[in-house]
């Protein structure tokens, strides 16, 4: 219900055809607010920490060890990020899906994890590879095309990225549904209890399956926490086009808390992952968390966020860079020197280095292998094509023989 | 040896396997307290808990996601459809997910999945239940697709579809489902390869080439073809995913004919890509071109017509003597 001056009204109490929220507003863009009043913010974007009466409790084990090393994750991941842009702009990958501007929501939530938790990515993940092991080579070899996803996922407990948005939401909660079958929940040992993250972003959560994967953690009381990444743009389409309320708010419609937490602040993402893998992790069942960020590049780089954003909008959210507050609390709280920062520049250029280099080594697969691991066992199918193929490139090899 | 329906066999077989293994797990609609709207997994739910016996929320999709999960996480779930025309919303899980991730894994994720659909008209059902849609999967590299026709079959199946590391659809012939055959229970291995064909009746003139529900079909057929005089050879193709093309090939280097039948259309269906195959092998062997009987390329009719639309007895023979007459 709307007043004549288009301004939204709430619904008259017992109004039965009234919408629960306005109509979307075609000219609400994002980045003009920066998440709800409920938002969980530890951390401002000007440096200022703020104690949190709720989530607070979540961050006092951490030392100053462990918040240089929130820092340096981040650094470290964005010049890696950077660095597979500027790969694929020297055509050495075929794609890049850059994180630029999600550090802290990846790293507040990866270190948040357990060694037994269990992640399940899309494909834009870096951040959250990174704390679980993965070694970067293995995420460039992806995007370059010499396969599909070369690490182990059980080596890590972090599955391959998935490209089909929001199918591994669906395969995170049936995992969730066997660890509750384990009876891996409620044990109290921290060794055991298990959680999962299932990773997605906001333009994921118009899609059947991760609604579905909402209704069956929730009659089942998986341990899985919904790791929401809203950046506000599903490629072109802002996010009032995926939603007509805020995404947390749809968690109690499935039946488990929702929370939304400024994904830019890496103590927050960290301290509100943390109490809800807790909570799952002791049999309370899923939650959902959107961590309020921002995509500061395009889609990928196949895409020209130029024809569809205002740089406006990304120079607001330039003042709200993850990295920025983090290193503004950290010397002025004297966490940390500028011989720290410096070491950790060094680091992350050191890095850069290393991955470019690798990538450049990095070999083709042979045209052969592809016929591998089709199947586990035998496929007569793929034996006869597999031996066509063969034969195909032996008649090469036979003129080349002759030539010669 | 015991008299069972192919509904009660694949109970038995499906009991065996969860008996031997206890991460087998059952996910489905309906499949508990009910035991499936076509009683396959009858009284497993009491005797194995709902743990292992789960019934689902009608979601398809999430059926299908969440069981790759729990392979995902060590176990062996088998998937009911309840019915085939039901499966399309678990498609883009089945064919993105399931049948890929061996392969993008470079061989270190295994899903061991079954997905049981039961398949095929001739019951008189609404749209949607009627339907033959063997052809979209066998056509997805990763899945193997096969199909039982004999309770003796359904019973083994079943179990070795658990066994296997890979994903494989079961198709069961659901008009096919309360009939009944021998199925010797204390034997301790399965008779057959999971994925070979199966000559069912020897013959000199023309070759049967069918699966599922058509695999009786072209039995009576052939007895039928007796009388006039032919003899047709019936082979049971079982596995349309491997295809079993040595067992096809060797029985056309005898009869120098074949006619693939099956419900499913016959454009872009099993029966072109066999006979594609069998022609590459045995250009000189064939005294025909390899003929189709199957369902016409129209959407699966009204149950009032479906008789027409559906491969009979007659239209089999028919196939025959367009094949004899070359």
């Amino acid at each position: 219900m709307s007043s004549d001056s288009g301004v939204a009204v709430t619904p008259e109490v017992g109004d039965p055809f009234a919408r629960v929220v306005p109509p979307p507003d075609p000219d609400r863009r994002p980045g003009g607010s920066y998440g709800s009043p409920e938002m969980i913010q530890i951390l401002t974007p000007e440096g200022e920490f703020i104690e949190h009466p709720q989530y607070g409790r979540f961050l006092e084990d951490l030392t100053d060890d462990d918040l240089r090393g929130f820092y340096r994750d981040q650094v470290l991941i964005r010049r890696l990020d950077t660095e597979a842009t500027a790969l694929q702009r020297q055509g050495q990958l075929g794609l890049w899906a850059s994180m630029l501007g999600q550090e802290a929501a990846q790293v507040g939530c990866g270190r948040a994890m357990r060694p037994q938790d269990y992640a399940f990515p899309g494909y834009r993940e870096h951040g959250v590879a990174w704390c679980r092991g993965v070694d970067p080579l293995e995420l460039v070899a992806l995007f370059r095309g010499t396969n599909k996803g070369g690490w182990d996922p059980a080596e890590h407990n972090f599955h391959l990225f998935t490209i089909v948005i929001g199918n591994q939401v669906l395969l995170a909660t049936g995992y969730a549904m066997g660890i509750l079958l384990d009876g891996d929940v409620g044990t109290d040992d921290p060794e055991r209890d298990t959680a999962v993250m299932a990773f997605f972003g906001d333009g994921a959560t118009a899609q059947g399956d991760v609604n579905e994967s909402f209704v069956f953690a929730a009659v089942h009381n998986a341990p899985i926490v919904f790791f929401c990444q809203n950046n506000q743009w599903a490629i072109s389409e802002p996010n009032w086009r995926q939603t007509a309320i805020p995404l947390y708010k749809r968690a109690s419609g499935f039946g488990f808390p929702g929370v939304q937490v400024d994904g830019n602040d890496v103590l927050a993402t960290y301290a509100v992952t943390r109490a809800m893998l807790e909570r799952a992790r002791s049999g309370e069942g899923p939650a959902f968390i959107e961590a309020f960020t921002y995509r500061m590049g395009a889609h990928t780089t196949s895409d020209d966020p130029t024809k569809y954003r205002v740089s406006a909008e990304v120079e607001v959210w330039k003042h709200r860079d993850p990295i920025a507050r983090l290193k503004v609390y950290l010397s002025r709280s004297g966490k940390a020197d500028s011989a720290f920062f410096a070491d950790v520049e060094a680091e992350a250029d050191a890095l850069a280095e290393k991955l470019r280099r690798e990538t450049h080594a990095m070999p083709d697969p042979t045209p052969e292998s592809m016929f591998d691991h089709a199947y586990s066992e035998p496929h007569a199918q793929v034996d006869r094509d597999r031996a066509e193929f063969r034969a195909y490139q032996e008649a090469f090899a036979d003129v080349e023989g002759e030539q010669a | 040896m015991t008299k069972l329906t192919i509904a009660k066999a694949i109970n038995a077989g499906l009991r065996r396997a969860m008996e031997r293994d206890p991460k087998v797990v059952l996910c489905g609609e309906d499949i508990g307290t009910l035991g499936g709207v076509f009683r396959v997994t009858e009284h497993l739910q009491k005797d194995f808990g709902e743990d292992r016996v789960r019934d689902t929320p009608l979601a398809e999709s999430g059926i299908m996601g969440t069981a790759i999960g729990l392979a995902l996480r060590g176990y062996r779930p088998v998937v009911e459809i309840q019915f085939d025309g039901f499966v399309y919303p678990a498609f883009d899980q089945i064919v993105s997910q399931l049948a890929k991730l061996h392969h993008r894994s470079q061989g270190r994720v295994k899903l061991p999945v079954v997905v049981r659909i039961p398949m095929g008209g001739g019951i008189g059902a609404v749209e949607h239940h009627s339907e033959s849609n063997e052809a979209y999967f066998a056509h997805t590299a990763g899945l193997k697709v096969v199909f039982c026709s004999n309770p003796e079959d359904a019973y083994w199946m079943v179990q070795q579809a658990i066994e296997s590391d890979d994903p494989v659809i079961l198709y069961e012939p659901k008009r096919r489902y309360h009939e009944k055959g021998e199925v010797d229970l204390d034997a301790q291995s399965a008779p057959r390869d999971l994925f070979g064909a199966h000559v069912l009746r020897e013959g000199t003139d023309v070759t049967l080439a069918c699966y599922g529900p058509m695999v009786k079909t072209c039995l009576d057929a052939a007895t039928a073809a007796e009388d006039e005089g032919h003899s047709l050879e019936v082979i049971d193709l079982r596995s349309i995913s491997p295809l079993d093309i040595d067992t096809l090939t060797a029985s056309v280097a005898k009869t120098g004919r074949m006619v693939v039948v099956h419900e499913a259309a016959t454009f872009l269906g099993v029966g072109a890509e066999v006979a594609a195959q069998v022609t590459e092998r045995c250009f000189y062997q064939l005294e025909a071109p390899v003929l189709r009987v199957g369902g016409y390329n129209v959407p699966y009719p009204a149950s009032k017509v479906e008789e027409d639309y559906l491969p009979d007895l007659d239209r089999v023979l028919a196939g025959v003597d367009r094949s004899l007459a070359y």
